[in-house]
């Protein structure tokens, strides 16, 4: 382990030093600030909380297994968020749970572009609306209809605001396939969310349409 | 001057622009697409809410509430790290 690795943040590498050398409770420490990532990346893949848990957790629990073979070629938290979405594939194939319907894969023509919906106006959002759990639920359920390969590279980047570097790194496609997938993925959550965001849903009005197509 | 407005507006297509609207917002396009996208955009309402509301959903994503962690997650993981180092 080298304790000059530009890739740590402060302390890293002399906690990591620390638990190869004996102290493995100072793995907690190392782990800490990225449990709220670790498990956004399972919740992207399984969707149920109490599945996301247990791949969080099995995913820190193997890097702890791991971490003295950790070279620091890549962040901490990019290495961790790779156990995690791997620990969370294997998962996923072992429940088969991929093969649901989801709200995408259909909407595209044969050079697969998305065409997106003639919906209103979308006006800036308030950011009072954020504060609204029903917004937030709404929300959750559109990333949730995604398909999986839409839905992790959505939370990577829009959720957790992860580099294109570190994606790419994480879940092992390139940059132009993250970005089409991002592409995706943003189209189709505002096709799910605009109808409810011109104010229908706090109104109970049927949303309107830009022109009739 | 009106067959001029026309050209610049016209010269990418809805299309198109649907295709870059994610590199757009993440500034990853090249000044000239980005200055025809413009100009698309003050000329067509439906481009115009479809880059509104993608922003938008950026924007509630992002919002960091979205993915709340389970309570208790992290004594839970402490009690099963205990058991295995």
């Amino acid at each position: 382990m080298n304790t000059a690795q530009p890739q740590l943040r402060p302390n890293e590498a002399e906690i990591i030093e620390r638990v190869c050398g004996g102290e493995p409770e100072a793995f907690y420490e190392l782990v800490r600030p990225y449990e709220r990532m670790v498990y956004a990346t399972a919740i992207s893949v399984a969707k149920n909380p109490a599945d996301a848990e247990e791949i969080a957790q099995e995913a820190i629990l193997k890097a702890f297994s791991n971490i003295c073979r950790f070279r620091a070629e890549s962040k901490f938290s990019t290495w961790l968020l790779q156990i995690t979405y791997n620990e969370a594939r294997m998962k996923l194939k072992k429940s088969r749970r991929h093969l649901y319907e989801s709200i995408d894969g259909q909407r595209q023509n044969e050079k697969g572009d998305y065409w997106p919906r003639d919906y209103a106006d979308w006006r800036p959002i308030p950011s009072e609306l954020l504060e609204q759990s029903e917004i937030r639920k709404a929300v959750q359920n559109a990333i949730n209809s995604l398909s999986p390969n839409h839905r992790n590279v959505l939370v990577l980047r829009d959720v957790q605001h992860l580099s294109m570097k570190e994606i790419t790194a994480i879940l092992g496609i390139s940059e132009a396939s993250v970005k089409s997938r991002l592409h995706r993925a943003r189209l189709v959550l505002r096709d799910s969310l605009a109808p409810g965001m011109d104010g229908c849903w706090t109104k109970g009005q049927p949303y309107r349409k830009v022109r009739s197509w | 001057m009106v067959k001029k407005k026309l050209m610049a507006t016209i010269e990418i297509s809805c299309v198109e622009v649907w295709r870059e609207i994610s590199n757009y917002l993440d500034n990853e396009i090249s000044t000239e697409l980005r200055e025809r996208m413009e100009a698309h955009f003050k000329a067509c309402a439906h481009c115009t809410a479809v880059l509104d509301g993608t922003r938008n959903v950026v924007e509630l994503v992002g919002d960091g509430k979205i993915f709340q962690m389970p309570e208790g997650f992290s004594k839970r993981l402490y009690k099963k790290f205990q058991k295995r180092s």
